[in-house]
């Protein structure tokens, strides 16, 4: 199987679902580039060149560059969506939500409620977020929280180039609004990627690892810093298993608990703030459901709730990573036998 | 194109029928039978009628918080919109959307919206599919006068003419946003800020019918001949408050008095086809039994229609299992 980058998974699974169905138009600030430049077209191929080449192929008319100006632009995604397009919006930034959230939480993600069922809204929406770029404050916020909290919107964070491919796929072929996340620092990230088309469902978490000790529920980018820290852990003798619930909306309630039961031991790794997050949601939810199976306090590793720091230096020190998950896998290992041995 | 006999009686008839509504909700709501806010739509019979006389199911509208005229004008079913208000199972969004938010898609009713400013962007999107699936459709957005100083109306219109897609933007200018002056919070004018985009704009009296008519005519036929955007600003009046319960202290004594005497829409209709002898009185005395009876019917029935149940709270959330 041939290895793909995150950028170019992507950019297969727009292009084939372009070719499929002539209904799937994609639009956004320089997802070509160029419009109406004396230049080169396609200058840009999206910010970081994940449509590249896709408006060669399909031409202006389904490959749209918009001005700056997300509230028209992702409102006439739902509008179009409403009507019969399939539309695909870049929402180049997820911080840029600020300006265009009316369109997505209130329209978007209410027509079939409140018209009663009658209507569809075949919106995909992909966004990038994520620390790590230097990008600092408004460019590198993880705000899927914010999206998980709205019924009606469904929320996907890919964590690999495979996943990318099936869930983004999925994501063009669903009759309900999605929140596609992609996050920035894993574009040039390699995976095996089949080359043919196929779908990954909504709902059903991926067990990464199985273990006996430890059960880490991450999302994201942070399924990987996971993984490297389970393999450091394993070497010293604690075995995790590692779940990516792949979807946030929906959430694969059971596997998160049947795993969580199976070790009795929980931590959350989120790259989001802490407070309303995915990590406390699943604390909450581990709580709630398996708490006579706990061994030890659920544990949290996520970003400080501060905003994203700009110098190299405080930026490293506030996204989450592989040391500070081995240090929490450690601390409910402690406190498990501390508690066994009271 | 001139307006028949039969197209004179079906524009009297639906501004009649909004009118009875209207008049119908308003008597409803302060005898206390329905929850919630409406926001009525009578005295601006002529716009939406004016505009939606040239409209068909291929053609896309979104409305406002009030938009009861709008859902009618665009053949939406009377009787589902009355139970839908009424809160009930039978309501044309089966009793989950109420006045703000009543839609019909299959009419191309995209819904009133309860923010204000929250249409055009959607429109934007309507006009999109018209264009790339070659419907020979159109997307209208009739916004009010408040709805015109919003963001999302400025960037709808930017982006229509950048597009260059078959969108008419119907500026309902009723002189009040809620209870503030559109002469103190619309800054310039609105014809010159459509043509400050590039747009071309009509200054319409709204309580006219064949003067919307006319001016929307000319708009729609440019956007389905792959002409672009348009604006209209349809000056006119509202005969109740903001919302039912306003008491509307805003506004001068007698003020809207005075204009239903001189400027009501209806009056003005029946006087023009009855002097041109287009239209007997006596016909139009039909239309006014007829709508009157079918509009007290409506409100029986929906008085009587089923509540939902526990078993719809958690429906139609999704389009799959969740």
């Amino acid at each position: 199987m041939a290895k793909k980058s995150f950028r170019q998974a992507i950019n297969e699974a727009l292009r084939q679902e372009m070719e499929r169905d002539h209904r799937v138009v994609i639009m956004g600030e320089d997802i070509a580039g160029g419009m109406g430049a004396p230049g080169e077209q396609d200058a840009w191929g999206g910010p970081l060149g994940v449509t590249k080449g896709l408006m060669p192929q399909f031409g202006r008319d389904r490959v749209l560059d918009t001005p700056i100006t997300e509230s028209a632009f992702i409102g006439a995604a739902a509008g179009a969506a409403a009507t019969g397009l399939r539309p695909v919006a870049e929402l180049m930034f997820v911080d840029f939500m600020g300006v265009c959230f009316d369109q997505i939480f209130n329209q978007a993600a209410k027509f079939k409620y409140m018209f009663g069922g009658k209507a569809i809204t075949p919106l995909t929406i992909r966004t990038m977020y994520g620390a790590g770029f230097r990008a600092a404050s408004q460019h590198s916020q993880c705000l899927y929280p914010l999206f998980t909290h709205i019924p009606g919107l469904k929320v996907v964070i890919p964590s690999n180039a495979y996943e990318a491919k099936g869930l983004l796929i999925q994501a063009i072929r669903d009759d309900d609004p999605v929140i596609f996340f992609e996050h920035k620092m894993m574009y040039d990230e390699e995976w095996d990627v089949p080359d043919e088309p196929y779908t990954i469902p909504f709902g059903e978490a991926n067990v990464t690892r199985e273990g006996d000790d430890v059960t880490i529920i991450a999302f994201g980018r942070m399924v990987n810093v996971a993984n490297e820290a389970a393999d450091n852990l394993e070497k010293a003798g604690i075995s995790c298993t590692v779940v990516d619930p792949r979807t946030t909306s929906p959430l694969d309630r059971d596997t998160i608990l049947e795993t969580a039961e199976e070790t009795g031991r929980v931590v959350v790794v989120d790259e989001a703030h802490p407070r309303c997050s995915m990590a406390s949601d699943i604390a909450s939810l581990c709580a709630q459901e398996i708490f006579g199976a706990l061994k030890a306090p659920i544990k949290m590793v996520t970003a400080p709730h501060s905003p994203v720091p700009f110098s190299p230096a405080l930026e490293d020190l506030y996204i989450p990573n592989a040391a500070k998950i081995e240090a929490a896998v450690r601390d409910v290992m402690g406190s498990s036998t501390a508690r066994a041995a009271e | 194109m001139q307006l028949s006999r039969e197209d004179l009686l079906q524009a009297y008839r639906k501004m009649r029928m909004i009118r009875e509504f209207e008049d119908a909700v308003h008597e409803e709501f302060s005898a206390g039978n329905i929850p919630g806010f409406v926001h009525l739509y009578a005295g601006e019979e002529a716009s939406g009628v004016g505009v939606c006389m040239h409209l068909d199911d291929r053609d896309a509208i979104a409305s406002t918080h009030r938009g009861h005229g709008h859902c009618i004008a665009k053949n939406c079913d009377e009787r589902g919109m009355m139970f839908e208000i009424f809160g009930r199972k039978e309501g044309l969004c089966g009793g989950k959307g109420g006045s703000m938010h009543i839609a019909d898609l299959s009419k191309g009713m995209m819904g009133a919206n309860g923010i204000v400013g929250g249409g055009p962007p959607l429109i934007c999107g309507a006009a999109l599919s018209a264009k790339t699936l070659k419907t020979g459709g159109v997307a209208v957005a009739f916004v009010g006068d408040g709805a015109s100083n919003q963001g999302t109306t400025f960037e709808s219109y930017n982006l229509a003419k950048v597009w260059n897609l078959p969108a008419i933007f119907v500026v309902e200018d009723n002189g009040y946003a809620e209870s503030t002056a559109s002469t103190w919070s619309v800054a310039g004018s609105q014809v010159e800020r459509a043509k400050g985009f590039g747009m071309k704009s009509y200054e319409v009296d709204g309580h006219d019918f064949f003067a919307v008519w006319e001016a929307a005519r000319e708009a729609i036929e440019q956007a389905r001949n792959g002409g672009g955007p348009s604006l209209l600003h349809v000056k006119l009046n509202r005969y109740y408050g903001h919302f039912e319960g306003d008491a509307i202290s805003y506004k001068a004594p007698g003020e809207i008095e005075a204009i239903k005497a001189a400027k009501d829409s209806l009056m003005i209709f029946r006087n023009r086809v009855s002097e041109a002898g287009l239209l007997d009185g006596a016909a139009m005395d039909a239309v006014d039994k007829e709508c009157r009876e079918k509009i007290a019917q409506c409100v029986v029935e929906a008085k009587a229609g089923a509540m939902p149940t526990e078993a719809d709270l958690l429906t139609d959330v999704y389009t799959s299992a969740y």
